[in-house]
């Protein structure tokens, strides 16, 4: 990612992402080890891939709005309900899938506004405003479904689509794979080499110095919040194309996977600090480790153990990490 | 006076029905450091904020070039040129020293159909900027913030201002937290702005720093200015008591003086 013309071992250690690599490199190592030639041939990775995918485009946003020292939970709700929008609308109403999608967009992008607005307006922190939504939106999209559809699971079947949104490729890999390419190019050039890049870590480092310098700091805030609803509503629908099914209660998990693959990707819990390629090398961490133990002669209940300590490990590899870039200083005649 | 380009005429501030600032009177020319000195509470940072844009007067005006305003905001200051750096550079400590410096005003280049900030020219100038201050140490743009100094943080904060086009530049208590060393440091860099034409606000409490530099002082006690002289006007123990209030510190003082004198004999 780095354009620097000089590579040099040290510059590569001061890196935000070098403690999520690492981490990632001995997980692999771990599971290849013990999970034999399965974990890694194409059907073994498609495994990890998948979930990496799906758990990825909303990793990323949600890393973002870390980095500029904001938390968004409510995804665990927005997920079922970007679901059952599109299922309720394509499948049990039966209309064209563009307005099945374009709803479950909308809705992301309304809760989104409106935990954007919560934020910049009451000064309440964004972890307590996205707990109520959370659960104001999970009260919402069941009561709506029982009342229009009469149960919490609605089918849909939609051949036109699923090519686009919900298909496995080769019988294996998820068509949502390659929706996560387009997210990480996308947000990669945006926080990395784009303007906004700049202010969104200059808000997690110092809001009112970064207001100061004259950054519409409420803009981006609320234009972060859209971004990561529209995102969890993109991978609730595409999960709904995929299964041809919808179910009220699907995205809970998403919550702590998604922070916990921020933050294995070295991303500062406090903000101003981090990077998309390490979000994404979290994210395949997570995946590697919680679809690696299949592979293995080990019971899966011992995945959230390896997770557990990973996460431990992680932060305080980073730590380590952003230690030696801030006492980074170079020596005197060095190049 | 006519070359004054800050003043504050009869400015009077009240936070609902407590009065912090009675009847200021304050200009500042180019090329000159006026010293704001006062004890903690005395209404230092009030002003600073009246001038910054934080908060308005509440009776009496700022004029900006013999005219008359009143600044919107913090940003809408800044567009006038008025730039204030606190005790801790506010700057990012995660953030390289080129971002850094250009928040908000980020240089950028066209990349086929893309807009890219462009790292190379913003450390450029960053380091240049940072080193015609004297700070030398800075070479490497890419370095975080957060591993300055506080004097070479003071540095890049001012350079930033400079750069940006300040005319004023006001430093809240710039020395407080830095051991001598980097205090001289940051003197120095009040004196290069200085002779570079901006006009400096100097707010601190430690009249040492303060006579280093200052050609013009002011003594806010309890919200009004108790005393306004030029250089050479005052001694130090006489502005230290100014400060305190009365004679007490200067006796204070002598005390212990006498008492280290007789310990170490």
């Amino acid at each position: 990612m780095s354009s620097s013309s000089s590579f040099s071992f040290g510059s590569l250690m001061r890196r935000p992402e070098t403690g999520s690599f690492l981490g990632l490199a001995a997980v692999f190592l771990f599971f290849t080890a013990f999970g034999g030639v399965n974990f890694a041939s194409p059907t073994g990775a498609a495994s990890w891939l998948n979930v990496a995918a799906q758990l990825g485009i909303v990793a990323i946003p949600i890393g973002l709005l870390m980095i500029a020292g904001e938390l968004d939970i409510s995804i665990g709700s927005i997920i079922p309900a970007g679901s059952m929008t599109c299922a309720i609308i394509s499948g049990h109403f039966d209309l064209p899938i563009v307005f099945g999608v374009g709803a479950a967009l909308l809705l992301g992008a309304v809760i989104g506004l409106i935990n954007g607005l919560l934020v910049i307006r009451t000064a309440v922190p964004s972890f307590i405003v996205t707990l109520g939504t959370l659960f104001a939106v999970a009260g919402m999209t069941l009561g709506f479904s029982v009342l229009v559809t009469g149960t919490t699971s609605v089918a849909i079947k939609v051949p036109e689509a699923k090519w686009l949104l919900g298909d496995f490729i080769g019988g294996i890999y998820q068509v949502t794979i390659f929706w996560w390419i387009a997210a990480i190019l996308f947000w990669g050039f945006f926080l990395h080499f784009s303007r906004f890049g700049n202010w969104i870590f200059a808000m997690g480092g110092d809001k009112v110095s970064a207001r100061n310098a004259g950054i519409p700091t409420d803009r981006v805030t609320i234009m972060l919040f859209v971004c990561s609803g529209m995102s969890a509503a993109f991978v609730g629908l595409s999960q709904a194309i995929l299964y041809n099914s919808a179910q009220v209660s699907a995205g809970q998990s998403y919550i702590f996977n998604s922070i916990i693959s921020v933050v294995v990707g070295g991303v500062l819990l406090t903000g101003g600090y981090g990077s998309v390629f390490g979000i994404v090398l979290g994210t395949l961490t997570f995946a590697v480790v919680s679809q690696g133990i299949y592979f293995t002669g080990f019971d899966a209940n011992w995945a959230s153990l390896i997770i557990g300590v990973l996460l431990l490990g992680a932060v305080l590899m980073n730590n380590t990490f952003r230690k030696m870039a801030l006492s980074y200083a170079p020596k005197k005649g060095a190049k | 006076m006519a070359d004054a380009i800050l003043s504050l005429q009869g400015v009077n501030k009240s936070f609902g029905p407590i009065d912090v600032l009675h009847d200021i009177n304050l200009e500042i020319k180019a090329g000159e450091v006026l010293c704001l000195l006062g004890d903690n509470g005395a209404g230092k940072s009030t002003v600073i904020r009246l001038l910054s844009g934080v908060h308005k007067p509440s009776s009496g005006q700022i004029l900006m070039d013999g005219k008359p305003l009143s600044f919107s905001s913090p940003r809408d200051a800044a567009d006038h040129g008025i730039a204030t750096v606190h005790q801790f550079g506010g700057t990012f400590p995660l953030m390289s020293i080129g971002r850094s410096f250009f928040v908000g005003r980020e240089p950028t280049r066209w990349v086929g159909p893309f807009k890219v900030y462009d790292r190379k020219t913003a450390n450029e100038i960053a380091v240049k900027a940072v080193q015609n201050f004297g700070i030398t140490r800075i070479d490497d743009g890419d370095r975080l913030v957060g591993g300055l100094s506080g004097g070479e943080r003071q540095a890049l904060a001012i350079a930033r201002a400079v750069h940006f086009g300040a005319r004023v530049l006001i430093l809240d208590e710039p020395t407080a937290a830095l051991g001598v060393k980097q205090a001289t440091h940051v003197l120095r860099i009040v004196n290069e702005a200085k002779r570079r034409g901006l006009a400096v606000i100097f707010i601190t409490h430690q009249v040492m720093h303060a006579m280093a530099v200052g050609d013009h002082f002011a003594v806010l006690i309890r919200g009004a200015i108790a005393s306004d002289f030029k250089k050479g006007e005052k001694t130090r123990e006489e502005i230290t008591d100014l400060m305190a209030g009365g004679a007490s510190m200067a006796t204070l003082e002598a005390e212990i003086e006498s008492n280290m004198a007789s310990h170490d004999a």
